[in-house]
């Protein structure tokens, strides 16, 4: 499989920091990692992403050298780190659980990689003052983990995974602790945080959100492959897969078959696919993908192109939009998810049980072989 | 250049991970508690087995000495007298700790921590004591031996009386942590469908407590049927299995019949321990995580009649150690009854005199102190090593073997394999360094257990943090797994330095005539007919067990104000 | 913070230290100046105090550590170690343990220093110098609690057939001959007194009203002075020792005559301190030895010596058997077997 993909931050020279290759983890008989080839550059901020078990901890911590691969080699800042122990490696860690040590402060927490590098005291106590400002816990370093919130906590813990100013930060699902607003909160802080210290910055998370709002690029993984490495806009735009596009945002999957170099039929409709259909041939089975939101409603003709009359059997008001699924005779049972916006539905009166008139729009649908 | 590719590649480079600092560490580490329970367990049961093979002069004799012991009907005897023994005992011990234990859960009577601290008594004394008291009781020149309506405390009845106090907060910890693990939701569905008290007790807290109940019965069965202390004062002519061992051994020095005895022994406590493991296993799945704890309601009647019965068994308990003091003050009972301090003169006596007593301290202090250190580490090792499976697996197996020994086994096995002349370890032999081995191994799994929880219950990432912050493993374990798990290593303190003031049944064999122990006088004393003295003794022993239990208990809540401010409530 | 570290590391390091200096410190035993001289003996726990100061007072240089068990615990002991010999040296031992040892080549010929003032009959005559030589006698006695006997209706036993009377039947307690030195001279000297046939026979009778055998010769007498039993076959020592603390107690000879065995020492042949082996042996043939024994025993093996211990039976010197040590070394093992197997397991009491 190939992609191709935008770089972060385009246009600027990039170098390579990271080099992965042909990683393999095996757990006994369980392949964990099969054969990942991946290269991160300076000063990105990369997401694993996908579902539990899908090996992006294995991945992580393959990286860390907390479990070292089966086969494969790993290259950091053009060090062969392959079979180095983990203490030997240049990296900061966060955890889920922040792993703070309940039993010391919270500035004792942040230094307590810097005692050990014969730093003279006064140099480690600016050091520690200088992490916590930069986490905005200034105030808070006589306190212990107990004393904090959850997200207080994590940033000490991210205060303390910088602190011996590492040249790779590893932050392992960080924010799935939290409750929902002080997750969108420390993302905010975390992004900020890797602008400003420009740090190379890899992050495990199964939150699409999470990785869309954060990353530079998003790896997605699954079964212990990757299956598309891009941007947020090209993972959500123009996933490689039905694997890629199910899991990122909500998709529509219809079956159809390949009628033509553009077009396909799903039950008794006839689409146009301005993408052309990726040099499948004429009848076979394909699956084809469109995001709720894509779906048109305002201002499509009958007869229009790829336009088709459909019933909204459910309307679910989703706060910022509603959801709607329609149902269509000429696609037989086939269900549609469409997401209409709070506007639409006012200005159309879309109601359950109406019956409208939508389009798929070309442009945006997606082919894939069935598999 | 292709950018983010995932290709298949046919030789990807296999791993060779290079060791750290911190793993060679840890793997030598693993490898010196390896070899410690290797000379301190394995060896010593080994040489035990093979002894039961030889005949007098280390000659191979296959089966002989167990074909004669099954031929001889005295010994054969004694298994039926110590499974009936350990059956009785264990019924009685069970019921009444359920009761106890029920009325500790599931009541609202007042003085709760009372009766549970009453009911832990018994565990600062050595088995022997109340065996002492019970001839001062039901004796023929006993206080009540009417109670008895003629029959003899010498034989069965006394064994099982004696064994039913000494096992009894053994079972009742077990059966209290059982019943306090109900779910409330459960007795809530119950009486929402208008169910009997009675078949709420079957149906529900019975089957709730059911592993918990069986764990104990598996547990008071070995203690009885291991244990000599009772049997040996108390016994009469009436012989179990344990008193055999130490009359073929210390008796008659016939150490090969000793080791047959010795195995034999050792049937009933691997099967129960096999089965209590098998047991516990099960157990895990059925303590939902979502239990809402069960809080009893007051209840007049059922509370007082709850009380009642603690009461009843609380008397009991104090009233057989208040009988060990009060005879420890008599000057001859029953003629003398004036009030003396004569028969805490143990110089003049049978068993090391004073001696014995600070020996004891001594060796329970090592005892607490070097088996802290090194089961803690131990455990402390098991955890965290990375790799090294097949060792680490070993040294795991090794730390759980020792509960399913009985001391007696142990202390035999001990004789065998380090009075061997050929043995270079044989210059340990008769010295303190052998009692303390002896009882850290004696005493090994639980403690184990216990440390291997707090470890469990830590963050697994604290060691990955460390590398990553590039700080030797030891000064993480130091800074902050010691500290945090500091409760923890004194319970394993305490535990060790009780247990090492009351064992008889492991050192009785290994003791020598420089280190005396205070349990082992207790012994002594009694076979000299010293009875009075031998209840002395067991009272400094109980006092000085019970004192350190109060340290333990002050020094537990000072950390507790200390470190409030960390520790996660 | 380097002050903290130091503390951690060098407290550590102490840890550590402690567990390997213990296992050889302790383990090595301390380096003494005085030499330590193990001793092994039966002698009674009481007696023992005494005689280490007395002795430790004429040798400074010495210190003496007793192992002390019941004579049967202590020869089985002293048995089992026969290829690799612990003790360096065995006194206050039973006359025909040290018999049965010395056959098994354990001791060293020592003649002390005025062995001659002794009488000949305390002195091993079989080897030159003596492989084993006498302190002392004890002697059977057997131990009857008045108040006890007057409130069951058990009259005074004056013989040893008395004993086997159906209405003792439970009253009488004696020491296991098997771990017990007590014990064994009082079995030996019924088969001496009345021949093998009729003395187990005898002793199937006293088996019947035997309560329990215990495990050392002393526990019988302490038993019936506490009352536990009312008789107890014991020895004169115990017995006097018992009434004198004040236990309502009788102190009978039986008249058909009375076991009795010499404790008596020898040196182990492989001592690695036969200077100070000699030293003790030298001054347990002293006079004032001799005049130590006499305090608590009645008869010693230096003529002259004795005079009557308070509260031993009058004639008991009188009754004392002929007592045949050689025999009794030769056929103590098989006597023991026999015994053992006969009423080694009393199973449960029947009820009453």
């Amino acid at each position: 499989m190939v992609t191709q993909e935008t770089p972060a931050g385009s246009g600027n020279q990039r170098t390579r920091y990271l080099k992965i290759e042909n990683i393999t983890k095996k757990f006994g008989d369980f392949v964990a990692l099969q054969d990942i080839s991946l290269d991160i550059y300076k000063g990105e901020f990369i997401c694993f992403l996908g579902p539990s078990g899908c090996g992006k901890t294995t991945l992580l911590r393959a990286i860390a050298g907390l479990d070292i691969q089966t086969s494969g080699r790993i290259e950091q800042g053009g060090k062969d780190i392959s079979n180095l122990p983990a203490a030997e490696r240049n990296f900061g860690i966060v955890f889920q659980s922040y792993a703070l040590f309940p039993n010391l402060t919270v500035s004792k927490n942040v230094g307590y990689g810097l005692v050990n590098r014969r730093m003279g005291k006064a140099a480690i106590g600016e050091r520690v003052a200088e992490l916590l400002d930069l986490v905005g816990l200034s105030d808070q370093g006589s306190k212990y983990p107990a004393q904090l919130s959850g997200g207080e906590q994590q940033r000490v813990a991210l205060a303390r995974a910088l602190a011996t100013s590492p040249g790779l930060l590893l932050l392992d699902e960080p924010l799935s602790a939290l409750d929902a607003k002080v997750r969108v909160f420390l993302r905010q802080e975390i992004k900020a945080l890797h602008r400003r210290l420009g740090v190379t910055t890899i992050m495990v998370t199964h939150d699409q959100e999470e990785a869309l709002t954060m990353a530079d690029r998003i790896v997605v993984m699954n079964q212990g492959t990757i299956e598309q490495v891009g941007t947020p806009i090209e993972i959500y735009r123009n996933p490689m897969n039905r694997c890629v596009g199910d899991f990122v945002g909500i998709m529509n999957c219809l079956s159809g078959v390949v009628t033509g170099a553009a077009s396909v039929r799903v039950g008794a409709m006839e689409f146009d696919c301005a993408n052309g259909v990726g040099g499948l041939t004429e009848g076979q089975a394909v699956t084809v993908c469109l995001r709720p939101e894509e779906i048109a409603v305002r201002g499509v003709a009958s007869g229009g192109a790829n336009s088709f009359e459909a019933r909204i059997s459910r309307l679910e008001f989703l706060g910022s939009f509603y959801r709607a699924t329609l149902e269509a005779e000429r696609l037989g049972d086939m269900k549609i998810t469409a997401d209409f916006s709070i506007n639409e539905v006012r200005d159309l009166t879309l109601d359950e049980g109406a019956t409208i008139q939508i389009a798929l729009p070309g442009e945006h649908i997606r082919i894939f072989a069935e598999a | 250049m292709t950018e983010g590719v995932t290709t298949l590649s046919a030789a990807a480079p296999l791993a060779r991970p290079i060791l750290s600092r911190d793993d060679w560490i840890m793997r030598w580490g693993m490898l010196v508690l390896g070899v410690w329970l290797s000379v301190a367990v394995v060896l010593p049961l080994y040489t035990l087995l093979s002894k039961g093979l030889e005949d007098h002069a280390g000659r191979f004799v296959g089966l002989a000495n167990f074909a004669e012991f099954f031929a001889t009907p005295v010994l054969f005897n004694s298994i039926y007298n110590s499974l009936t023994i350990a059956i009785i005992s264990t019924v009685i011990t069970i019921t009444l700790a359920f009761v106890y234990a029920y009325a500790l859960t599931r009541s609202c009577m007042p003085g709760k921590g009372i009766f549970k601290g009453i009911a832990m008594v018994p565990i600062l004394a050595p088995s022997l004591l109340p065996a002492i008291s019970l001839v001062y009781l039901f004796g023929n020149q006993g206080m009540i031996k009417g109670v008895l309506m003629g029959e003899t405390i010498y034989g069965p009845i006394g064994i099982v009386m004696g064994e039913v106090f000494w096992t009894f907060p053994h079972a009742l910890i077990i059966i209290i942590t059982a019943l306090s693990m109900a779910d409330a939701r459960l007795y809530e569905a119950a009486e929402s469908l208008g169910t009997s008290k009675l078949r709420t007790f079957f149906t529900v807290t019975l089957p709730g407590a059911r592993y918990g109940v069986i764990s104990a019965c598996f547990v008071v069965f070995t203690l009885v049927i291991t244990d000599f202390g009772v049997p040996k004062v108390i016994g009469g002519q009436y012989n179990v299995l344990a008193t055999d061992v130490y009359k073929q051994v210390i008796g008659q020095q016939n150490f090969q019949m000793g080791a047959v005895v010795g195995m034999v022994l050792l049937v009933p406590a691997v099967l129960a321990f096999i089965a209590d493991r098998i047991i516990q296993r099960k157990q895990v799945a059925l303590i939902s995580a979502r239990a809402v704890p069960y809080h009893p309601k007051p209840k007049t009647r059922f509370d007082m009649a709850m009380m009642g019965f603690c009461c009843v068994v609380g008397f009991m308990i104090l009233g057989i150690i208040a009988v060990d003091a009060f005879a420890s003050f008599i000057q001859l009972w029953p003629y003398n009854l004036t009030l003396t301090l004569y028969n805490y003169d143990f110089d003049l006596r049978d068993g090391g005199g004073w001696a014995s007593y600070r020996n004891s301290i001594v060796m329970a202090s090592y005892t607490a102190v070097i088996g802290t250190v090194i089961i803690f580490a131990g455990a402390y090792l098991v955890e965290k090593i990375r790799g090294f499976t097949v060792i680490r697996s070993l040294v795991q197996f090794m730390c759980i073997i020792p509960l399913a020994v009985p001391g007696l086994v142990l202390g035999l096995a001990y004789i065998f394999f380090f009075n061997h002349p050929d043995n270079p370890l044989e210059f340990v032999y008769g010295t303190m360094a052998i009692l303390v081995i002896c009882t850290v191994t004696h005493f090994y799994t639980v403690s184990h257990l216990t440390a291997t929880t707090a470890l469990k219950q830590m963050d697994p990432e604290f060691e990955a943090v460390s590398m990553s912050l590039k700080v030797p493993f030891y000064k993480t374990f130091w800074r902050v797994t010691v500290p945090v798990c500091v409760p923890a290593i004194l319970d394993i303190s305490i535990y060790l330095f009780v247990n090492a003031m009351t064992t008889v049944s492991a050192v009785v064999f290994i003791y020598s005539a420089d280190t005396t122990l205070a349990s082992v006088a207790v012994l002594n004393m009694d076979d000299a007919g010293e009875v009075a003295s031998a209840a002395a003794m067991g009272m400094m022993i109980v006092c000085t067990s019970a004192g350190v239990r109060v340290l333990h208990a002050l020094l537990t809540r000072g950390i507790a104000r200390a470190s409030q401010a960390w520790r996660v409530r | 913070m380097r002050v903290r570290e130091l503390c951690q590391k060098s407290a550590l390091f102490v840890a550590a230290a402690a567990v390997g200096l213990f296992a050889l410190g302790l383990g090595g035993g301390a380096a003494l100046a005085k030499t330590q001289l193990l001793v092994y003996t039966a002698i009674e726990a009481d007696e023992l105090a005494m005689f280490k100061r007395e002795f430790e007072k004429d040798y400074p240089d010495v210190n003496v550590k007793w192992v002390r068990d019941s004579t049967g615990i202590v020869t089985a002991k002293l048995l089992a170690e026969k290829n690799n010999p612990k003790a360096d040296i065995v006194w206050g031992l039973a006359a025909t343990s040290l018999v049965m040892l010395a056959n098994e080549g354990y001791f060293q010929g020592y003649a002390p220093k005025g062995l001659d003032k002794l009488d000949p009959a305390y002195v091993d005559s079989q080897n030159n110098p003596p492989l084993w030589v006498g302190q002392r006698a004890w002697i059977a006695s057997v131990c009857y609690n008045t108040v006890e006997g007057k409130k069951k209706g058990l009259p005074l036993p004056t013989s040893w057939q008395d004993l086997t009377k159906a209405v003792y039947k439970g009253h009488v307690v004696m020491p296991n001959p098997n771990s017990s030195g007590t014990g064994f001279l009082d079995v030996s000297s019924w088969l001496q007194l009345w021949g093998e046939e009729k003395g187990w026979k005898f002793m199937d009778g006293l088996h019947k009203n035997i309560a329990w055998y215990t495990h050392s010769g002393s526990k019988p007498c302490k038993q019936a002075a506490s009352g536990e039993i009312p008789i107890g076959i014991s020895f004169a020592y115990r017995g006097a020792k018992s009434k004198n603390k004040g236990a309502p107690l009788e102190i009978v000879a039986p008249k058909e005559g009375l076991g009795w065995d010499i404790e008596a020492f020898g040196i182990v042949r492989n001592t690695k301190n036969l200077a100070a082996a000699r030293n003790l042996a030298d001054w347990s043939v002293t006079l004032k030895a001799n005049k130590i024994y006499n305090k608590e025993y009645a008869v010693v093996a230096m003529p002259g010596v004795a005079k009557p211990v308070k509260n031993f039976p009058k004639d008991i010197t009188k009754k004392m058997i002929k007592n045949d040590f050689a025999w009794a070394a030769a056929n103590r093992m098989r006597i023991l077997k026999k015994w053992q197997s006969r009423y080694g397991a009393k199973s449960l009491p029947k009820k009453k």
